[in-house]
């Protein structure tokens, strides 16, 4: 059992009596009370966990939490520019109207923002590819897809 | 056969009945009320009125002095012109959070933007319905919602009238406001006014007409989307509350196997573990099956616990099921051309065999499938202060009242049930068995507790969708016209006297009434796997059978499907069971339309076409698919024709259609259950690919609303996928597909 100290969405968060090999996924929804990540399969093969490390997609039900002192973690509720300013994703999600049930759509959005965030207009094959570790049960994947295309349209209008 | 299993087969088929047969379209099922119920509800809720029943209380009283108008318990207008609308209903992905109070806005001629949603309370004494399933949502609430709205609009306008002493007659309604002429009163300035009126009988309200429609049918998004993208605490296993401990439930792997003994003192000695204890449960696999629970300080404590947990279990009386061995016996059985039961039997089929043009045979297998919803089973429940609440994902939280206070042996009263958005459905939460499973741990704990299955036992736990396998024979005249049907079915049973839950089959099933010989008959194979409603039940594996049947004998005869397919449906006509032919016809030509059938395709590309009714929805829709020469497939695209008649959320209806197709298409990929010494053999989508985002192909959805009352989309787009596909495969290669899913037959994606 050790403490530790982990940056969540820009805020140190220290936590004690954590045994190091807990999955990132537990400390976030049990231990800081951000379910927005979610429990899917715990193998790190449906993406429904997904954060950003560095800006990095990760499982977080895969990744132990030991080993993230240091780091950057960004999960759903840390997307949005501000309360006010939603991550042109989201909005874009919003717009088409993308979620069924939703349960998956937070590892969706942290999936494609990783994907914008070093490939600003993707291809359908760069969807593909940075989508491919993300199950949608309820079958959204075209509303994902033209989300996608709406969003990095916004985003590199917005940086011309 | 085993007496626990028995008692739950008859569980899951009497919810079978009440979900796929609950109520006629667009029937109204007039809400009743006790007065008890009546208090607990504006106890809940602080004030409110039921639709069509007049009273004044303390409570009513309270809420006209604050100036709101609590027409009914589905509305709340306040001074300041908000209008809260509840919504009745379990959002599982159907869109029905969107879909009910657009019903409502409409009648009220509500501005949608002054519009706020909440779940209502589970309360169905007073909302009636509270459950989704079978696509019954729509036409089951439509009268009582749109009534809903009504009576508030017209209470608002006898407030107008009186305020400007002018005719009722004289007014008009739009945008939250009533409206003489120019001038105009908001819902809000009227609402202390109209809180003081009698409220008018539901029955003589005047509805709106389609035509006056100002919001029903455009697009709306979600109304929760903006929590969704944000991450909001929404779902079942979201629940915080202080003191929460995190629960797991260890059952035996072979379903009907009993604790023997478990290392219950390892366990307690584990790091967090605060309790584990054996529950024995009541034999039922939709409430309490026995098992041991475990309680810790965090889900990932239990988990690890669970993985120490060692059980002795007693499997005498569990599940021996094998898929190989099922399998094997059927295809023997399936040499019979009749089985053991015949349940249609019209015109004389072997003399109409011996005289057609061309006969086809063939043998039809399908698997057995989970509903591997990605928010695995859970629940919070907590026991105190005499009462257990809860808070379930649940799809059928108003039948949850009164299974759990059955299965824990506490009043019914003394249960409250707070209904959560649920992560996906498809069926697998009509049963509450995990919702029971949390109330059995928590009234042996002190506190609030949180149970999560792991995917391994939600995939192992599930009630699946039977599999199938249909003996074939069929016969086309000289003309090519369909002349005989045979189809020996066979299928499993828990007692040896009637199907498993969502493994039968109904005589009125197309096409037994569209033509002269044919004939049904099925025999039964012994079964403990517990089985039940999965997306369009029964549709979902019969429509494969029934409409990639059809097109071999439109083949053998050299027809065009299309045709034939037209000439089987015949004279515009309703059948029994509800298909009408005419609409069926109506949706068959838009969908080949759409699709540009019978054009020039792309070597190695062929169009597939299929219908099928479910769910008061009729669906035609064409598959194009290429396959390469190492059988790689792809399906470029689907276009889906439906006549659900009006619709009430374009964006919403549409979804469904777009998620229908893909949970079809993924389904009949790759897709398979099987059980060994009666445990599933797949544990997680590793062993159960779902298809993923390179292999969705475009998909168009149309509509033809017609002026029939609108019914449910949640299901009746899936059913026709799998035949589509397989028409295409058929038209691309000449290979026909008779086993399912398609990688059984050495398919692979391209």
């Amino acid at each position: 059992m050790v403490t530790l100290n982990l940056r969540v969405n820009g805020k140190e968060r220290t936590l004690t009596d954590v045994d190091p090999s807990t999955p990132l996924l537990w400390v976030l929804r049990d231990s800081l009370s951000l379910v927005g990540t979610k429990f899917g399969c715990g193998m790190a093969v449906c993406g429904a966990c997904t954060v950003l490390v560095d800006g990095a997609p990760v499982r977080a039900c895969s990744t132990p939490a030991g080993g993230l002192a240091g780091k950057n973690i960004t999960t759903i509720e840390g997307l949005a520019r501000s309360e006010k300013e939603l991550h042109p994703l989201q909005q874009a999600w919003i717009d088409h109207d993308v979620p069924q049930c939703g349960y998956c759509q937070a590892g969706q959005l942290m999936s494609a923002a990783a994907l914008l965030a070093r490939t600003p207009a993707p291809t359908d094959q760069d969807i593909d590819a940075a989508m491919a570790g993300n199950l949608c049960r309820c079958g959204t994947y075209q509303r994902i897809r033209a989300a996608i295309h709406t969003a990095a349209g916004k985003l590199s209008r917005s940086k011309a | 056969m085993n007496a626990i299993v028995n008692n739950v087969d008859e569980s899951v088929r009497e919810l079978m009945r009440d979900v796929e047969l609950g109520a006629s379209a667009g029937a109204f099922r007039a809400v009743k009320i006790d007065r008890r119920s009546f208090l607990k509800y504006t106890g809940l809720m602080g004030g409110g009125l039921v639709l069509g029943f007049s009273l004044s209380t303390p409570a009513d009283a309270a809420a006209a002095a604050a100036g709101d108008f609590t027409p009914n318990a589905f509305l709340r207008i306040s001074r300041n012109g908000s209008i809260l609308i509840f919504n009745k209903g379990p959002e599982i992905g159907q869109g029905i959070m969107t879909a009910f109070p657009l019903i409502i806005a409409e009648e009220l001629d509500a501005n949608w933007a002054d519009v706020v949603v909440e779940q209502a309370p589970v309360n169905p004494a007073v909302f009636g319905r509270q459950s989704a399933g079978g696509s019954r949502s729509i036409p089951d609430s439509w009268d009582q919602l749109r009534k809903a709205g009504a009576v508030a609009r017209s209470m608002l306008m006898s407030a107008a009238a009186a305020q400007w002493k002018v005719p009722v007659e004289s007014l008009s309604t739009r945008d939250s406001a009533v409206w003489n002429g120019k001038r105009s009163l908001s819902y809000g300035a009227l609402a202390a006014k109209a809180a003081g009126l009698a409220v008018p009988d539901a029955a003589t309200v005047k509805l709106k007409e389609r035509k006056d429609y100002r919001l029903l049918g455009k697009s709306y998004t979600g109304v929760d989307n903006r929590k969704v993208v944000t991450g909001a605490p929404l779902f079942g296993i979201d629940q915080q509350l202080p003191g929460l401990k995190f629960a797991v439930y260890e059952k035996c792997p072979a379903v009907g196997g009993k604790v023997r003994s478990a290392n219950l003192d390892e366990i307690k000695k584990l790091p967090g573990v605060r309790d584990a204890f054996v529950i024995e449960g009541n034999g039922k696999t939709t409430e309490i099956m026995p098992g041991v629970a475990i309680v810790a300080d965090s889900t990932w404590a239990a988990f690890q616990a669970q993985r120490q947990l060692k059980v002795d279990w007693d499997e005498t009386d569990a599940s021996k099921d094998s898929w190989s061995a099922l399998a094997a016996r059927a295809a023997e059985l399936g040499k019979l051309p009749v089985g053991e039961k015949t349940l249609v039997n019209t015109g004389a089929v072997d003399d109409a065999l011996k005289g057609a043009a061309k006969t086809v045979s063939g043998f039809y297998t399908y698997p057995f499938v989970s509903h591997a919803p990605l928010e695995p089973q859970n629940c919070t429940a907590w026991s105190h202060d005499g009462i257990v609440e809860f808070w379930a994902p649940s799809q059928t939280a108003d039948r949850a009242l009164t299974t759990v206070a059955g299965a824990l042996g506490v009043p019914v009263e003394k249960v409250t049930i707070h209904q959560t958005r649920v992560g996906g459905g498809f069926g697998r939460r009509l049963m509450n068995d995990y919702v029971c499973e949390a109330g059995a741990i928590a009234q042996r704990f002190n506190g609030p507790v949180k149970l999560t299955w792991t995917r391994e036992q939600d995939m192992a736990h599930d009630f699946f969708r039977a599999g199938g396998f249909h003996s074939l024979t069929g016969g086309v005249d000289a003309a090519g016209k369909l002349t005989a049907w045979r189809n020996h079915f066979i299928t499993f049973s828990q007692d040896g006297k009637v199907p498993s839950s969502g493994a039968d089959w109904s005589a009125e099933q197309f096409p037994a009434q569209n033509m002269a010989n044919y004939q049904l008959s099925h025999t039964l194979l012994p079964l403990k796997t517990p089985t039940g409603p999965w997306r369009a039940p029964r549709s979902c594996s019969v429509a494969w059978v029934i409409q990639c049947f059809l097109h071999e004998l439109s083949a053998a005869a050299g027809r065009d499907h299309r045709d034939f397919l037209l000439e089987v449906m015949g004279e515009p006509r309703l059948l029994q069971g509800g298909l009408n032919t005419g609409r069926a016809a109506d949706v068959i030509k838009l969908a080949t339309e759409k699709a540009g059938w019978g054009r020039k395709l792309p070597a190695g590309h062929g169009m597939g076409l299929a219908f099928h009714f479910s769910h008061s929805g009729h669906f035609a829709e064409v598959a194009e698919v290429s396959v390469d020469a190492n059988k790689r497939i792809r399906l470029h695209r689907m276009v889906v024709a439906g006549d659900i008649g009006p619709i009430i959320n374009m964006s919403g209806a549409s979804n469904q259609c777009e998620g229908g197709v893909l949970d079809g298409y993924s389904t009949m990929f790759g897709l398979e259950i099987t059980m060994e010494n009666g445990r599933i053999q797949q544990s997680n989508f590793h062993q159960y690919p779902l298809l993923r985002i390179a292999d969705q192909p475009k998909v168009e959805v149309h509509f033809i609303q017609s002026e029939h009352p609108p019914t449910g989309v949640g299901e009746p787009a899936l059913p026709p996928v799998a035949p589509a596909i397989c028409n295409a495969i058929y038209a691309a290669t000449g290979h026909r597909v008779r086993t399912l899913p398609l990688t059984k037959e050495g398919f692979s994606a391209a």
